[in-house]
């Protein structure tokens, strides 16, 4: 019997918990029986050693949210094989995310987690804490939501060298070029209706001045590249200086434009700026898609495109680790 | 120095290049590249080979091309070609403001790269404008350099440039 613990319980936390009810039968197909000990929230939780009814939990916190023990507590007190960390991310600290990522590796348990902030805070210190522990970490929902490139880089292209990563890695700002492009629209007007249609958060400087993406990409630069990559060293350009006629200008030339995360490892850089992409190019993608270009010694170049975002495309990447780690052999 | 491109025809067997690039060396020219397009091989089963090469002055390169047309090479095309390699890149922000033609003559005053082309829509006053650059140089390293200094340009004059994807 496999048990995992939920460490924040916002939408991801929720589309997790909702797939592990409504796929139980596939999945303890694939990995074996499961119970969920805990699901948690910044104000509380909800902890059965026998398994938590996650139905009743989510009730619960559409109610209002949790209370008794916190996180850390729960992480303390109860034994879990498995924590899926999705508290909100801070590329800044990292917190919460790092310390219960931390917490949960020391006391021998795998970790999954959608949360970007700990892996670009302290990849290394995780990665080498979860290696002396002899635990697994999982993080392809941190990366381009579902589409699958960190398991693809690491497994399917094992023994390449990726030299070159290309991508439309934030599905916000892509929605809002390709809005501009469409419709002849100015940012602003844009903007708005992406908050309004709830694809931009209220404060969206996160998603458009380009933070985001270069989180992204400070984790792929990490994670499949081994270029020591920090936060800092990505020279970071949004897109918030875009003109409407911007997109006539570059037409008259075949061109489109996209916010590009590029991590370059032959030339040493990390940058994320909107560039000129011929319009037929595999990146000039449109609405909240993300994809990527991988260019390797071996297999060439390899495209991969997904929906980035959203609560059941992130479990999605999620519940893929999950098999993963535990799939039947 | 002028960079000169020739397609000369030549039969698909031994020494036949050779025998061409000798008066081009001899010449004085430096040859840059050597391109078999053997995908436009003609009837008479001649492979056109494009050869670019730089010389001094212009009159060796006319002198060259007489000495290979003696020798009984076909020369099909002839040009100076000094500019070699071409990107477009997209500026915006107060570009009229912050004196264009500066900007451009950064460019124009390398020697080695200049503005061919260019596009510029401005909206209304005091908002930004946007314009769409096309630079062209001697070569791919040369227009790095260039795209180097437009780099230091737009950052010094507060402009956001838009790079293509595929580096130079």
């Amino acid at each position: 019997m496999i048990s995992i613990a939920i460490f924040g319980f916002g939408a991801v936390g929720q589309g997790v918990a909702e797939v592990l009810l409504r796929k139980r039968k596939q999945l303890e197909s694939l990995i074996g029986k499961y119970k969920v000990v805990a699901v948690t929230d910044s104000k509380g939780s909800v902890v059965d050693e026998n398994g938590v009814e996650l139905s009743k939990a989510i009730e619960k916190k559409k109610k209002g949210g949790f209370d008794g023990e916190k996180t850390l507590g729960v992480i303390e007190s109860l034994d879990f094989d498995v924590a899926i960390e999705v508290t909100p991310t801070d590329v800044n600290s990292g917190e919460p995310g790092l310390t219960h990522i931390l917490k949960s590796i020391e006391k021998g348990a795998d970790v999954i987690t959608s949360n970007k902030g700990p892996l670009v805070v302290a990849f290394k210190k995780i990665k080498k804490l979860a290696e002396k522990k002899g635990v697994k970490l999982g993080y392809e929902a941190t990366v381009g939501g579902v589409m699958p490139i960190i398991k693809l880089a690491k497994a399917d292209l094992a023994g390449n060298d990726i030299k070159v990563i290309k991508g439309v890695l934030n599905g916000t700002c892509n929605y809002i070029l390709t809005r501009m492009e469409k419709e002849k629209m100015t940012y602003s007007q844009v903007l708005s209706e992406a908050q309004e249609l709830k694809i931009a958060e209220a404060d969206p400087s996160y998603d458009v001045e380009g933070i985001d993406s270069a989180a992204k990409l400070v984790i792929l630069a990490n994670a499949v590249m081994d270029m020591d990559a920090i936060f800092d060293d990505v020279e970071v350009v949004g897109i918030t200086r875009i003109t409407p006629e911007a997109f006539e200008v570059a037409a008259n030339k075949n061109y489109t434009i996209r916010l590009i995360a590029e991590a370059n490892k032959e030339k040493g850089f990390l940058k994320v700026s909107p560039r000129l992409l011929p319009r037929n190019h595999p990146l000039a993608i449109e609405g909240t898609m993300n994809a990527a270009l991988i260019k390797t010694d071996l297999a060439g170049d390899i495209v991969v495109m997904g929906k980035g975002a959203g609560k059941y495309e992130t479990a999605s990447a999620i519940i893929s680790d999950l098999v993963e780690f535990y799939r039947k052999r | 120095m002028p960079i000169i491109s020739v397609v000369v025809e030549l039969l698909d067997k031994p020494g036949q290049l050779l025998s061409t690039l000798e008066p081009i060396s001899r010449g004085g020219g430096n040859i840059l590249t050597i391109i078999h397009q053997r995908d436009k091989i003609t009837p008479l089963k001649r492979v056109p080979v494009e050869i670019s090469f730089s010389v001094e002055d212009e009159r060796d390169a006319k002198r060259i091309v007489e000495k290979l047309k003696e020798k009984g090479v076909i020369v099909k095309s002839y040009n100076e070609i000094r500019l070699i390699a071409t990107t477009s890149v997209m500026v915006i922000g107060h570009i009229v403001k912050t004196d264009l033609s500066d900007t451009i003559s950064r460019i124009d005053s390398t020697g080695f790269a200049e503005v061919i082309d260019m596009e510029l829509t401005m909206p209304e006053v005091n908002r930004p404008s946007t314009a769409m650059l096309t630079i062209s140089a001697t070569g791919q390293e040369k227009l790095e350099e260039a795209l180097d200094i437009l780099r230091e340009v737009c950052k010094s004059k507060n402009l956001l440039l838009v790079e293509p994807i595929n580096e130079v």
